[in-house]
């Protein structure tokens, strides 16, 4: 580790960037009021502790430009298990969150168009291609990404992941862990979770000899007691919207959910979902929904349309339809019950091989019929991901028995969560009026 | 002059239908024109003119379709309600409405009461939709309406394999090429649109009895090609271009 990067990232980051980023926060929690074209007719303002979450992904990112030479970096697959990095010290970068972003900041297109132009097919996932585009052009929306040490990439997402990784170990010649997560029919073999077991442990000795030091357990038992707690206070936000009306929307969620995927373990992210449950608890005590006119309430299924957020989520809320229940979410705080801080390393292999996307296609179809009875659901829009395949596939019969078997309103809303081009405006708006006139 | 209740304006991709209605819902008139451009601006001079033969100056205005942002009027409400109740109000029956446009397909699975309980619609692709023949017959030369004609009659059948409409033109081409009969290409690409409508019919599932709308309905070619698909004879309003139009002057009347 360099001394001339030790010095930057303490001038650069921590004491300029990092001082004024809690500064400008600090003023606009105490000065907070709604952006300028927020729909206050039809929404309730946003939550005021949303402006940490600003905070803790704008310093995450602005680590990231220093931090190459200080720490050592991993970039990992969303459902990655991260904990033992974290342990070691590692600064961790998720490609699939920095393609949200750019999603979200509308730039996946022009950056994704990079890899097209290398030969990158464009039926491959836009955040894949929206990273390798990023990783060859250098284009990226928050300045710069650091360069990995070591990659970490886990099946239990999708297969997708495995060949991307191959890529970008071949661009950087860094290691690349692979986590080989067997897929869930019913219930996952007790030779499966060792299996995963044995490859974390495997994964141990090349994370070390990265980071030039031994992991500590005890460091390890914190980390995973911090991600389960983090991890349980996200599901306790998301049950919130158990009340009528729902005081957050899945919109938000969407927002709010980045320090849980990117910043899991961390204490600060504890403290941050602790004083978002709060603030979600006043409004629930104040009757006040995320939707000012709650009439209908639905659930969302597969990944957000990060490009067109505001816009779905204003016309559902001109509507009185709040979506207050997703998949998506979910998938980050259902198996906090399943970490143990005892055992951590045989908790994480039972946690990591049970996301949704490894498990049979009956299973999304219980949780979504779970939520429909929990969360007294109208309807249900399942996003059908032009990205996301392994998500996608089942939907057509998940629809149909949603509405057969539960008597409500489904619909199939095909997109892409970051390439716009898959999204046609008026298409789409037409299918959701009509899903909208379908549950009046 | 006979006053009119309520007007519908279905401005589709391809064409505009007007219909109003009475205070029973009778039809009074219907206009079917190809969509301008500029539809909102066709629309008005319609209207203009049919202010000479009709009392309309206290009509409800009712919009559907893709162009309906455009224009003015009263309520906006979607093709699948408008569909679904001019429809259900033509045959006094629940189903399966299955509605075949320029460039939307629709299925429709409609409730005894006349609720819409399921819909589907073509996401991403227009094959199978009315542009899927006549991209063919306009690269061919032949007036569309000649082509369910020429498929009637054919006494073979090529098999078009293609379910994209533009590729299904090169498939066309180069089975012509072969040497193969103009009417047995043609026959073999209404039968790859009908299969296209099927499957959709069959992803939400059919409810007896089946009924038809939309300008692709008035495909003789077409209906016996589906019938023959799914054992089920469709019924066929007497103007299948007009039911969203219909249903929206309908939907006009009620509070």
């Amino acid at each position: 580790m360099g001394l001339k990067e030790n010095i930057k990232y303490l001038f650069s980051y921590k004491l300029i960037g990092e001082s004024l980023i809690k500064l400008n926060t600090k003023k606009s929690y105490k000065n907070f009021k709604p952006p300028k074209n927020w729909r206050t007719d039809i929404l309730a303002p946003p939550l005021k502790t949303g402006v940490f979450t600003k905070e803790i992904i704008t310093r995450h990112y602005l680590e990231g430009r220093y931090v190459n030479g200080v720490k050592p970096v991993a970039w990992v697959t969303s459902g990655a298990p991260i904990e033992i990095l974290k342990a070691l010290g590692f600064y961790i970068l998720y490609p699939e969150n920095h393609g949200a972003l750019c999603g979200a900041r509308k730039v996946a297109l022009e950056i994704s168009e990079e890899a097209e132009k290398r030969g990158y097919s464009i039926d491959i996932c836009s955040y894949a291609r929206t990273d390798i585009g990023s990783t060859l052009s250098k284009k990226t929306p928050v300045g710069r990404l650091p360069k990995p040490d070591l990659l970490l990439c886990c099946t239990n997402i999708c297969q997708t992941v495995l060949y991307w990784y191959r890529v970008l170990a071949e661009y950087y010649k860094v290691p690349l862990i692979v986590i080989d997560t067997p897929f869930v029919y019913d219930e996952a073999r007790e030779h499966d979770i060792e299996y995963v077991k044995k490859q974390l442990e495997a994964s141990i000795e090349v994370s070390e000899r990265v980071a030039g030091k031994s992991l500590s357990f005890s460091k390890l038992k914190e980390v995973v007691r911090l991600s389960k707690m983090a991890a349980e206070l996200w599901l306790e936000i998301m049950n919130a919207n158990k009340n009528k009306p729902a005081p957050i929307s899945v919109f938000d969620q969407f927002i709010h959910m980045a320090p849980i995927v990117e910043k899991r373990g961390d204490p600060e992210t504890v403290d941050f979902y602790s004083k978002m449950l709060d603030e979600i608890n006043d409004r629930i005590k104040n009757g006040i929904g995320a939707v000012k006119n709650e009439r209908k309430r639905v659930l969302w299924d597969n990944l957000p349309i990060w490009y067109k957020l505001k816009f779905l989520s204003e016309f559902l809320a001109e509507n009185g339809v709040s979506v207050v229940a997703s998949t998506y979410t979910n998938a980050w705080g259902e198996l906090a019950p399943m970490m143990d801080i005892e055992r951590p390393i045989e908790s994480m292999a039972r946690t990591y091989i049970y996301p949704i996307l490894n498990r049979g296609t009956g299973h999304k179809l219980k949780t979504m019929e779970t939520m429909v009875k929990e969360f007294e659901l109208d309807g249900a829009i399942l996003h059908s991901d032009r990205s996301c395949k392994p998500y996608s596939v089942g939907q057509m019969d998940q629809r149909i028995k949603l509405l057969n078997e539960l008597g409500v309103a489904a619909l199939l809303l095909e997109a892409d969560h970051s390439d716009p081009r898959a999204f046609a405006d008026e298409q789409v708006i037409s299918r959701l009026k009509a899903f909208v006139e379908m549950m009046d | 002059m006979e006053t009119v209740k309520s007007i519908g304006i279905d401005a589709g991709s391809t064409t505009l239908k007007i219909v109003g209605v009475n205070e029973e819902g009778k039809i009074l008139f219907t206009i079917v024109e190809d969509a301008d451009p500029k539809v909102e601006e066709q629309t008005e001079s319609i209207l203009n003119k049919l202010k000479e033969s009709y009392d309309i100056e206290s009509s409800k205005i009712v919009a559907t379709g893709y162009g309906s942002n455009l224009i003015k009027a009263d309520k906006k409400i979607t093709e699948i309600t408008c569909h679904a109740k001019g429809i259900y109000e033509y045959f006094k029956s629940g189903g399966t409405a299955v509605d075949i446009g320029g460039q939307d397909n629709k299925v429709i699975l409609i409730s005894k009461g006349g609720k819409v309980i399921d819909f589907i619609m073509n996401d991403k692709c227009a094959s199978g939709t009315g542009r899927f023949l006549e991209n063919t017959a306009w690269r061919l030369k032949i007036p569309t309406e000649k082509m369910a004609e020429l498929a009637l009659n054919s006494d073979g059948e090529v098999k078009i394999s293609s379910t994209c409409a533009v590729f299904a033109e090169s498939e066309v081409i180069s089975n012509l090429s072969r040497g193969e009969k103009l009417e047995h290409v043609i026959k073999g690409l209404h039968r790859a649109m009908v299969k296209r409508i099927t499957s959709m019919i069959y992803a939400i599932g059919l409810n007896p009895p089946l009924m038809l709308s939309g300008g692709v309905a008035k495909n003789k070619a077409v209906v016996k090609m589906l019938e023959e698909e799914l054992g089920e004879k469709p019924l066929i309003p007497e103007n299948p271009q007009i039911m969203g139009a219909f249903g929206a002057a309908l939907l006009g009347l009620s509070k």
